[in-house]
């Protein structure tokens, strides 16, 4: 597809980076955002939003708790893009 | 505990306001007679009648850190600086965080938050309308954000009554102290609404300085020539305390809150009773409450914003209180002269104002009273005025709309008096 792995991690960045103030290197595949990234409930819904203009993709309040780490963000976006 | 009263000490402040970014510079601009006062040269104001406001010296996002600042509404930007300030110039106080409360009050709330989230709707459908709107705009949003950042769990409140939400957040602070809740109380107001809806408003109630060609001179309280008040933003806090516990730690104390009177006029949603018959009651229930002699009444920080009507009747309750012969030995001052009206923030910065002045004994001036009102008739401070020195009281008044009337009474407080 248009988007490779590589882009969605380093637009997930700038966007937590924004959001939560972590430093876009500290935004790695394995990080969980509740976890590690200092993203709690409502900052998740400002993430799925950025992301979904970002990329151009749907993520339905239903799917959102599924995503736990940011791959987990990756690898939905991927697909849906 | 002994069945004495406890009592309730100054022992730290902070503020935000269109005279600067902390309590010592906005002081410093009172004394100096500077007005904060200026022209909103943005587009969105172009079409409005009122293009004059006080904007705060400094913006907030300046002081705050980034991702702090864009979870709270501007206004909470401001309450979380002052508070931030008095916390840190009572020397950060060591009560257990059950016995830690806050009382930050605000006219209006997250306003500009609300505006803006309503045109994000509009303009770019609801999935793009903040998950942080909520918290952002609710009343109690600052409280809230600084009630967790201090760890204040005593209880996080949120007194609104207009203009004189500010006031009754002291007198809430006070008796949260008094009645054994709470040993430390971060009390004050906040206000950020300088926008064109609420410019809009308050001009169609022709409660607004038209004075758009000389913004430093709108606000002209008790002069002659004054048509409304001027619309300002920012936010103040003190640390209240028990005395036990600042005597404890050792804390500066600058003064002691005595009480508070409070009363409603009944009498109409918006405008003053032309008599001041409830600001008679609220200033007389200040002295009965806390057993002040009238004559220990050696300084007034009035609400007087500028209007016509409200000046006219505070000053004519003040007369009728505390003797026509006031003039006599108190010191009025009428400090939106220089920083506008705060709203929700005025009770807060003047009580602050009040609490320096008896500190300091030092009374800041009035500014633009270039020719009394007639019916005033009191000795209105036009220069830095000085207090005599011994055990002297002042009183706080801050009147809103809904016919709120809040008067806090605080006394100088020197070391030695703690111990007798």
């Amino acid at each position: 597809m248009a988007v490779s792995e590589q882009e969605i991690l380093d637009g997930l960045g700038d966007i937590v980076n924004e959001v939560a103030g972590v430093s876009k290197e500290d935004v790695q595949l394995d990080k969980s955002f509740t976890e590690d990234l200092d993203i709690d409930s409502l900052s998740m819904v400002e993430v799925v939003v950025a992301a979904e203009e970002k990329f151009g993709v749907k993520i339905p309040d239903d799917d959102v708790k599924n995503l736990r780490t940011v791959q987990d963000a990756v690898n939905y976006i991927k697909q849906a893009s | 505990m002994s069945s004495e009263a406890t009592r309730v000490v100054v022992t730290g402040f902070g503020a935000f306001s269109p005279l600067g970014a902390d309590a010592p510079t906005t002081w410093q601009g009172m004394l100096d007679g500077r007005s904060g006062i200026g022209v909103l040269d943005g587009e969105e104001f172009a079409d409005l009648p009122v293009r004059i406001a006080g904007r705060a010296a400094v913006e907030p996002t300046e002081v705050l850190e980034r991702v702090q600042a864009r979870k709270l509404d501007r206004s909470a930007q401001f309450a979380m600086i002052a508070a931030r300030e008095a916390w840190q110039s009572a020397g950060t106080p060591d009560s257990e965080p059950e016995r830690r409360g806050v009382v930050m009050a605000t006219g209006i709330g997250g306003l500009t938050t609300l505006l803006a989230q309503y045109d994000n709707l509009r303009e770019k459908g609801p999935r793009r309308v903040s998950p942080l709107t909520v918290p952002m705009l609710m009343p109690n949003g600052p409280a809230g954000a600084i009630g967790i950042e201090l760890g204040a769990r005593a209880g996080v409140h949120v007194p609104v009554s207009a203009c004189a939400s500010g006031a009754e957040a002291i007198a809430s602070g006070f008796e949260m102290i008094r009645s054994g809740r709470a040993d430390v109380v971060v009390a004050g107001g906040t206000e950020a609404a300088i926008h064109p809806l609420p410019l809009a408003a308050f001009a169609n109630m022709m409660a607004l300085s038209r004075r758009n060609d000389e913004p430093t001179r709108a606000s002209r309280p008790f002069d002659k020539a004054r048509d409304g008040f001027v619309l300002s933003e920012g936010s103040a806090a003190l640390a209240l305390e028990s005395l036990e516990s600042a005597q404890r730690r050792g804390a500066t104390v600058y003064a002691e809150v005595l009480g508070h009177g409070m009363s409603n006029d009944a009498h109409h949603i918006a405008q003053p009773q032309p008599e001041g018959r409830g600001i008679r009651d609220a200033l007389t229930s200040a002295l009965t409450r806390t057993g002040i002699d009238p004559k220990d009444v050696r300084h007034i920080n009035a609400h007087a914003t500028s209007t016509p009507l409200g000046d006219d009747a505070e000053a004519l309750a003040i007369r009728s209180v505390l003797g026509d012969d006031a003039a006599d030995r108190l010191v009025v001052t009428a400090p939106k002269s220089l920083f506008g009206h705060l709203l929700g923030a005025a009770g807060a910065i003047e009580s602050m104002a009040t609490v320096l002045a008896l500190h300091h004994r030092v009374v800041p001036p009035t500014i633009n009273l270039d020719d009394p009102d007639d019916d005033v008739q009191l000795d209105v401070a036009t220069e830095p005025r000085e207090l005599p020195a011994g055990r002297i009281v002042a009183f706080n008044n801050a009147f809103g709309f809904g016919g709120a009337n809040v008067v806090v009474a605080f006394a100088s407080y020197e070391d030695q008096q703690g111990a007798g």
